[in-house]
């Protein structure tokens, strides 16, 4: 019952924050941090047009492996935090935190005038925040 | 695209946005008619305040070159805020007070600043008022979380600049408004427990502590 990191992606597919919160974890360089997110954002685009159900679909929400369980919050504006934890995580729980991560966003990023909207986030109220949020 | 006035005019079903939803009869009474004591006790929202300051620092900030210019950009703004505040203050006093008091010496005029000018602007007085031990002519207003530093973090390449300025500036319009000049500065001093602790620091002219010592 662990989380173990946090990514931020914006509208076009960047990743715009990476944050690890777990010791023991594979260690990649940003370069492959850069092509997960983008993968990631071409999969959520694809599967928003699988469903066999008529009509709007949001992509994938919850995509589960064998030790590791990546849930994705998708905001009207298209920005997506995807919240990396142990499958064990109850959703319930992750939902409700994956909430107060996005306010803590619009807070401490979005009323920040030192950030450009879409740039990576170089806060460091926003690491304070998320480090008492999660921990 | 429909380019006519006609979606203007009340008779139209079409949506209307600014149009009042009742005929009302006689003029509509506008915002300098209304009662300043009206929003005497109004709230605005944190965060509708934080996305103002926020383009207010943008704005600000595409048209200077430098820390310090920035700083006295904002504390000008600043200075056109606390004019105002001073005489909405004055004015709502003197409605509620039968004998509406004016600090005309330095240090209530000071304590008026850190508590109603305070409380006027963000809701709450500011945490500490300190005479500065080296310098006769220096005080300082500190603030635990300034309202408007919530959410700011500063770029490195950026450091010592306190967006507080903007509060520096209201507090020397105060000042200059009751008779005492000054220049008003704000300073970053954090702790562990106050990230975002802020000092003002008031340097005061000659003139007013010749003043204080005459009347003394």
């Amino acid at each position: 019952m662990a989380i173990f990191g946090l990514w931020v992606i914006n509208k076009a597919g960047g990743l715009v924050y990476q944050r690890s919160f777990a010791d023991g974890l594979a260690q990649l360089t940003s370069n492959e941090y850069l092509v997960l997110a983008g993968t990631l954002h071409g999969i959520h685009a694809i599967t928003s047009r699988l469903s066999p159900i008529p009509g709007q679909s949001s992509g994938a929400q919850v995509i589960e492996g064998e030790t590791f369980k990546i849930s994705v919050l998708l905001t009207l504006t298209g920005t997506k935090f995807i919240l990396l934890t142990s499958p064990a995580e109850p959703a319930s729980s992750i939902d409700v935190l994956l909430q107060k991560i996005y306010t803590t966003y619009a807070e401490k990023v979005m009323q920040n005038p030192f950030h450009t909207p879409e740039m990576p986030i170089r806060s460091e109220a926003f690491d304070v925040s998320l480090g008492a949020l999660i921990s | 695209m429909n380019s006519s006035v006609e979606h203007l005019s009340p008779t139209t079903s079409s949506a209307r946005f600014s149009l009042p939803s009742k005929s009302t009869a006689g003029p509509k009474p506008n915002i300098y008619e209304r009662n300043l004591n009206k929003t005497r006790v109004a709230e605005v929202s944190a965060a509708s305040l934080s996305f103002l300051f926020s383009e207010v620092v943008q704005y600000t900030q595409k048209r200077v070159s430098g820390v310090n210019d920035l700083e006295r950009r904002l504390n000008t703004l600043g200075y056109r805020v606390g004019a105002r505040v001073l005489e909405l203050t004055a004015y709502r006093a003197e409605s509620s007070l039968k004998a509406p008091k004016r600090e005309i010496r330095l240090l209530p005029a000071l304590m008026a600043i850190h508590t109603q000018i305070w409380r006027a602007v963000y809701g709450r007085p500011a945490d500490a008022i300190e005479k500065s031990v080296e310098n006769v002519d220096e005080y300082m207003i500190i603030d635990n979380d300034p309202l408007i530093e919530r959410h700011i973090s500063v770029p490195r390449d950026l450091s010592g600049l306190s967006c507080s300025s903007f509060s520096a500036g209201i507090v020397e319009a105060v000042l200059d408004g009751l008779g005492f000049p000054a220049r008003v500065t704000a300073h970053h001093t954090p702790t562990s427990t106050h990230p975002t602790r802020t000092t003002i620091l008031i340097k005061l002219e000659k003139s007013v502590l010749d003043r204080e010592d005459v009347l003394k």
